[in-house]
């Protein structure tokens, strides 16, 4: 299907991106990757007055160590962020979801910022932002602001980018040395995670000394699984202390019933995953 | 209307389109290149696979406008003086096609994949072709045509060696 006509803007700074925004009041969306956004369109569930295409803003795309944080511009591919050294090096959890993010082909276009602005509950990359404390630098027409990741997910594809508002960069403190594991559950190839757990620990001497543990698609935005980060904290990272940790996994969750499986088989698979995820992690 | 300049296939075009124009769309029904085909409209089946700046792309999910100053190769461009691009020959001896409509997408895929990991065990295989589905074969075969045009495009390999459309990674 072809989409609704809309006007098309491709600005080459922030700020004029921020002015087509507000110029185009309620009905402008922005387009990052538009691997969501392009479907969406085709399909006719929006038909927006006019898109403003980020893609030629190049300083969105550039990912740098900012002191103790690497920073991520928006417009970074995935195929960008889960290769590039610092990341893999400092925020190695967010290398390793990213590579499991639908197909080659979506995460040559798609973003990290434009994923993370559609705030999908069943997307892979809020989970991590929000167990690493990431911050999203948002720009409007007074200047930037920074959110922290409890406070940007607010609701099913709802965050605290607010009108006439640009996702520009998010921030992640760097992790370097910790045991990290992205474990996503599908059913089939470039799926959707059903359940999927990002766990990053700092284990010292065999036992656990920090961990941080975020949940996808177990609720209408990302959740941090801070009843099993407590569990684990001072345990030796063993089968049996994971697995009585893992059992804390559901607390504060509201997994939603769906096609693709219901609350109940959520819960489990929470359970399981957050097993595996921490066993992964701990090597 | 908007203008969208592209290199297509090796040759320039600037044209006028509506922005809402896919370039799927745009290189069908403007450029008449009907090798590149629409399977689905969820962006799920990696039919309309074609490379853009090099990345192997949907091109149902890209606006034409978004490939403007952009290079794009399609399964149309992949031969060089006649001679069939390794991973299309390495299809066609493997049989790796029943209906072959997935083929020109899934080949797109294949040498993508290629140009960033030039010797795939099967796994890398079929993790790298995850984005384009075929219903006739079960993959079996599209595997080991991957794997045979890899061996093929080997330096020193006897078979045809000619480079390749560049790809992502390099």
């Amino acid at each position: 299907m072809i989409p609704a006509k809309f006007d098309y803007v491709r600005p080459s700074t922030v700020e004029e991106a921020v002015s087509a925004l507000q110029q185009g009041g309620d009905d402008a969306k922005i387009l990052a990757g538009g691997q969501s956004l392009l479907p969406v369109l085709r399909l006719r569930l929006a038909a927006p007055s006019v898109v403003i295409d980020l893609g030629g803003i190049a300083e969105l795309r550039q990912i740098s160590e900012d002191g103790d944080r690497i920073a991520i511009g928006a417009m970074a591919p995935h195929h960008d962020v889960m290769r590039d050294d610092l990341v893999k090096q400092h925020v190695t959890l967010l290398s390793q979801a990213t590579a499991t993010v639908a197909d080659p082909q979506v995460r040559h276009r798609g973003t990290l910022g434009g994923a993370l602005a559609h705030a999908d509950p069943a997307g892979d990359l809020g989970a991590v932002a929000l167990a690493l404390d990431a911050e999203f630098v948002i720009a409007g027409s007074s200047g930037t602001r920074t959110v922290p990741a409890t406070e940007f997910f607010v609701d099913y594809f709802t965050t605290a980018i607010g009108e006439g508002e640009i996702l520009t960069q998010v921030r992640f403190p760097k992790y370097t040395g910790w045991s990290t594991h992205y474990e996503k559950f599908n059913r089939t190839a470039q799926a959707w995670s059903m359940v999927a757990v990002a766990a990053a620990l700092r284990v010292e001497g065999g036992s656990v000394a920090e961990a941080r543990i975020g949940l996808t698609n177990m609720g209408t935005t990302p959740i941090r699984a801070t009843g099993v980060e407590q569990a684990l904290v001072g345990q030796p990272a063993t089968a049996d202390s994971v697995r009585a940790a893992a059992e804390h996994a559901t607390e504060g969750t509201a997994a939603p019933s769906d096609a693709d499986a219901a609350a109940d088989y959520r819960e489990h698979l929470a359970k399981v995953l957050t097993g595996r995820a921490v066993l992964a992690a701990a090597g | 209307m908007a203008e969208v300049r592209v290199t297509v296939d090796g040759v320039n075009y600037a044209d006028e389109v509506e922005p809402r124009m896919l370039l799927v769309q745009y290189l069908r029904e403007r450029l008449g290149k009907t090798g590149t085909v629409i399977g689905c409209d969820t962006s799920n089946c990696g039919a309309c696979t074609v490379h853009l700046n090099g990345q192997s792309v949907k091109s149902c999910s890209v606006l034409a406008v978004q490939a403007n100053g952009g290079e794009v190769t399609t399964i149309e461009g992949l031969a060089r003086d006649g001679q069939l691009h390794p991973v299309q020959k390495a299809f066609n001896e493997c049989h790796a096609l029943q209906c072959g409509f997935c083929t020109p997408g899934m080949i797109m895929a294949a040498v993508d994949l290629l140009g960033d990991n030039p010797d795939p065990d099967e796994g890398e295989v079929r993790e790298g072709i995850e984005g384009n589905l075929c219903r006739c074969t079960g993959y079996q075969n599209i595997v080991r045509a991957v794997q045979s045009a890899a061996q093929a495009m080997k330096p020193g390999a006897s078979a045809p060696t000619e480079t390749p459309a560049p790809v992502a990674g390099d």
